[in-house]
């Protein structure tokens, strides 16, 4: 699509209405994961493994049998039998074991075993009358001792075609990719730095525990209610691990209390299902917080080795960066994205970038809100801002003048499209916050963030009534009020007001396949698809009207709602609204829907630049923002209050990643914080107001110019605290979180 | 023909090369070539990739046109949090 | 082990219910009462998504058992709106968009209205601290503090 063709006058499209479902959201009456029952219903719950690392030489589940509250008790035997393969290609297999565990426990908090009861508290009592023998197994939970030649092999054959000879089999995927001659862009360089950094693995830190409601008979048809990302990724899911046909598995979504990347796999769910199969009742399982920290998604931890290469006057020469990921137990950490994503920013003659895939005992690592790339970002930005600091350059200006633009080669290969990084440079720039002076003590940190952006399958269908509202069912959970853009992107379309228009999550039985709510990508494609939809209803609206005024279907234009002749071979007739179409429709010709299902490709990347200012007390090492600007491009703000908000959570998530959370583990291989308590996110009296600029750059591949903007908000904010932070205090900031004993481990290292 | 950029990580696996020239109108026509020409491409091309034609990333369709002198990459197949 | 019996006053309304004594107030208002605006973030008090008022005091209701209630007065998410008439928070949260997932958004409301009861002219600072109990994982805080903030002005000047 020329950027010609594109819509840039908009009449609901960047207006700020309520959002939809904002009523029950503020009442108490919007259901969650947890909030449903069932007639008959039993709880379900799972015995987790108290090891690291152990063989499984025997469960005994017979006086949990036979216990009276008791109805089922299931573990790996009553799941299908999933085909084993290396890498991500066995990722049905990864799942199931990493869903209840087959030959052994791979970390702290694996599922081993499975109960249903009547009642909750009868099947947390039942846990303890299930005997599990262990034979317990050297473990290893950090990314560079499991690539040790002495580290404990977590399985063997998980390594897929990628990984080079001779290396661990812990070390499961590696990516290569850059271009240029790297030795000679360091040697061209007046200053080269090369450095290590380290991040902690974090947990998306969602309100809402895992929670779901499956029913499963014997001939093969379910039903399940859950809190997910993608309902029909749960469904395919759980199929193939109960061995069941996908369609004959219904999956509704319930509202869903945050997710982040962390709820677009399942873990719990065939668990209920398993249980409910064998009891035949609906079995509701929820998760307790501690068993959400111990065995859902944390994000990968990372080391990484930076080395840099700079003209006096800013110009990159020479960018290297080798990041290895622990994804636990299982293949999956995005090493390949953090190598794709840490110099994809610049401009560069001469990049290398290499990524490892590293399995520890750990939880399997979940996608968090742009995966892989907020670490990298961290590292490659941090070394940058030391070359500023030693070349006394501006750390904006240096990253202008590297910055890269429309058919730039990117570090991961391609040139770019029309993107927005210099924009957004240029606004952080000009923003007064940039201008503005610091007081003694404290830091100002930039960073800028890649993310790739992801279109993914997606199917919405558009009803209209016969009084000339409009239904409009989408297949992506609302993670953040992408209803009220839906409705704003239909509005404009149709021409009838945003209110006239009810959106519903559908259910996987109602409507086509639809890719996970993840990836940035909801706005994008569900909005995509969302216009094109409404585009197909006023094509036959449109017919209608035509053959009402008795002229041709191309003589009908569509206007603010109405039908309206146009052309040469149109007549005089008064513009027709929609509602007088829809009211006999079933008279002229039948009911009226638009409906469009595909797999947009054209995403369109995204760019950010976040500045912070942070204060540093040297006598605690706590570190106060003080003040918070994101500047990002969203292609094209549909809602923009709530473009803002996925800017200022993604900066809020940030913050807790650099300064607070991680995860934190005992040399028996245990986690350590699996509570709020322990487990710190950012409360309210942590952060100041976090000021957001919306840099709108149209993508060339939406009819609105829209760009995902879910996850890039989270890349900028571990460098540029850390540049702040390392400026306040004098010294730089290698690893994460930057924990006030670290900070003071610092200052006191550094005299 | 088309010249497809690989990624150096599959040099191992096309003898050391890290541009591929194949005939393709197509993405799926694209990466059925590489596999014909470079049958270890199988192993990369199973686990997932995306193509950029032209800085457009086609994440995973297979019906894509190619133009006639556009620039083609392969990528490994984009994941989303 | 035998339950108990509770009468107590929820939202206005008597209700009774049968517990076990371990079960708590929120376990009680979710699993008996079908009442599941307050929910379950945490079960140990960190987060706040369970907050209710106990006899006028905000409390978190997954670390008070459901025996505890008895003969107390209890409001929920569920008793802030009169009938049809949204809370003016209640309000405020929808056009601010102080809310993304909205399930933090039952337990700061009630915490709101709470702080709000008590001092009506809350500082910035003063609102950061009342609400620092309360996880939101999604918006940074930053519209949920305008909203308490403006609700606030708004109320001071109705009254």
């Amino acid at each position: 699509m020329a950027l010609d063709d594109r819509k840039s006058e908009f009449s609901f499209v960047g207006t700020r209405p309520d959002r939809p479902d904002g009523l029950d959201k503020v009442t108490g009456r919007a259901k969650f994961g947890a909030d449903t029952s069932a007639p008959g219903m039993l709880h379900g719950a799972i015995l987790r493994s108290p090891h690291a690392h152990a063989r499984i030489i025997k469960i005994d589940t017979s006086k949990a049998d036979a216990h009276k509250d008791v109805k089922a008790v299931v573990t790996r035997a009553d799941f299908a039998d999933v085909p084993f393969k290396p890498g991500l290609e066995g990722e049905f297999w990864n799942v199931l074991e990493n869903v209840m565990a087959g030959d052994k426990a791979l970390y702290d908090g694996h599922a081993v075993a499975a109960v249903a009861a009547t009642s909750a508290l009868a099947a947390r009592d039942a846990l303890k009358l299930i005997e599990v023998e262990y034979e317990v197994l050297p473990h290893v939970t950090d990314v560079d001792k499991a690539m040790a030649p002495d580290a404990p092999v977590i399985r063997e054959g998980a390594a897929d075609y990628s990984v080079p000879e001779g290396m661990h089999p812990n070390v499961v995927r590696y990516h290569e990719s850059g271009h240029g001659d790297i030795e000679a862009g360091f040697a061209e360089a007046d200053l080269v730095i090369e450095d290590s950094f380290v991040t902690e693995a974090t947990h998306q830190g969602y309100i809402e525990p895992h929670a779901c409601l499956g029913m499963l008979g014997n001939d093969g048809k379910g039903e399940l209610w859950c809190t997910t990302q993608g309902h029909w990724i749960a469904q395919k899911t759980c199929a193939a691990l109960l061995g069941i046909e996908t369609s004959q598995l219904r999956v509704t979504a319930s509202e869903i209390g945050g997710g982040f990347g962390g709820k677009t796999t399942v873990f719990i769910e065939p668990v209920a299902l398993a249980l409910s199969r064998k009891a035949n009742r609906p079995v509701k399982v929820v998760m307790t917080r501690s068993e959400v920290f111990r065995a859902t998604g944390p994000t990968s931890s990372a080391s990484m080795d930076i080395k840099i290469g700079m003209k006096k006057d800013g110009t990159i020469t020479g960018a290297q960066g080798i990041f290895r990921l622990q994804g636990g137990a299982f293949p999956g950490a995005p090493g390949d994205m953090t190598a794709m994503c840490g110099f994809a920013p610049y401009n560069l003659t001469n990049v290398h970038q290499v990524g490892y895939d590293v399995m520890a005992n750990r939880p399997k690592q979940a996608a968090y809100r742009a995966p892989g790339a907020p670490m990298g970002a961290f590292a490659v930005e941090s070394v940058i801002d030391e070359l500023c600091n030693q070349l006394s350059l501006d750390p904006i200006d240096v990253r202008l003048k590297n910055a890269a633009y429309e058919g730039t080669k990117a570090s991961y290969g391609p040139r770019y499209e029309r993107i927005g990084l210099v924009e957004t440079l240029e606004a952080a720039k000009a923003h007064p916050h940039y201008a503005a002076p610091l007081k003694p003590g404290q830091g100002r940190g930039v960073s800028c963030g890649f993310w790739f952006n992801h279109g993914g399958e997606t199917s919405v269908s558009l009803a209209l009534s016969e009084d000339g509202s409009a239904q409009l069912m989408v297949g992506t959970p609302d993670i953040g009020g992408s209803r009220a853009s839906m409705a704003l992107m239909a509005a404009e379309v149709l021409g009838i007001p945003y209110e006239n228009i009810r959106v519903t999550i559908a259910d996987t039985a109602t409507l086509g396949y639809n890719d996970v709510s993840h990836g940035s990508r909801v706005t994008y494609a569900s909005g995509l698809a969302t216009i094109k939809a409404a585009h197909h209803a006023v094509d036959k609206l449109c017919e209608r009207a035509a053959a009402k005024w008795g002229i041709p279907v191309d003589a009908v234009k569509w206007e603010n709602g109405c039908a309206v002749p146009s052309g040469p071979n149109a007549g005089d007739f008064d513009p027709m609204p929609l509602a007088d179409i829809t009211a006999d429709m079933g008279s002229t010709g039948g009911p009226i829907s638009g409906h469009f299902e595909a797999t947009p490709e054209g995403a369109g990347v995204s760019f950010g630049t976040h500045i912070v200012d942070a204060e540093v007390d040297p006598e605690t090492g706590k570190t106060s923002i003080t003040r918070y600007t994101v500047i990002q491009d969203a292609g094209k703000a549909i809602h923009p209050t709530y473009v803002e908000g996925q800017y200022q959570g993604g900066a809020a998530q940030g913050i807790g990643w650099a300064l607070n959370e991680e995860y934190i583990y005992g040399d028996d291989g245990r986690l350590q914080n699996s509570i709020f308590l322990d487990y710190r996110i950012p409360v309210a009296s942590d952060l100041p107001m976090i000021d957001t600029v919306i840099v709108e750059v149209p993508n060339p591949g939406h009819p609105f110019g829209v760009r995902g903007v879910g996850e890039t908000g989270i890349v900028p904010p571990l460098a540029a605290i850390a540049n702040a932070v390392s400026n306040a205090a004098g010294v730089r900031m290698r690893q994460l979180p930057m924990s006030p004993p670290r900070i003071l481990a610092a200052l006191k290292d550094n005299g | 023909m088309v010249e497809v950029h690989l990624w150096s990580g599959l040099r191992s696996l096309t003898g050391g090369l890290e541009v591929v020239e194949v005939k393709a109108a197509t993405t799926g026509e694209l990466l059925r070539e590489l596999v014909r020409v470079h049958p270890q491409l199988q192993g990369p091309i199973d686990a997932g990739v995306s193509v950029a034609i032209d800085g457009r990333v086609i994440a995973s369709g297979l019906t894509e046109p190619i133009p006639e002198g556009s620039e083609v990459y392969l990528m490994q197949r984009l994941r989303g949090g | 082990m035998s339950k108990f019996h509770v009468s107590t006053t929820v939202n206005g309304d008597t209700v009774e219910y049968l517990c076990d004594p371990r079960e708590t107030l929120l376990d009680c208002l979710r699993d008996k009462l079908n009442l599941t605006g307050a929910k379950e973030g945490c079960g140990t008090g960190d987060c706040g998504a369970c907050s209710v008022t106990v006899d006028g005091r905000l409390v978190c209701s997954c670390l008070m058992l459901g025996v505890e209630a008895d003969g107390k007065q209890v409001e929920t998410v569920e008793g802030i709106a009169e009938g049809d008439i949204l809370h003016p928070l209640q309000k405020k949260f929808i056009e601010y968009a102080a809310l993304q997932c909205g399930i933090c958004t039952p337990g700061i409301l009630v915490a709101a209205k709470s702080l709000l009861e008590k001092n009506p002219n809350p500082t910035e600072e003063e609102t950061r601290y009342w609400l620092a109990g309360n996880l939101c994982r999604c918006t940074g805080y930053d519209k949920i503090i305008r909203a308490v903030m403006d609700t606030a002005a708004d109320l001071r000047e109705a009254s």
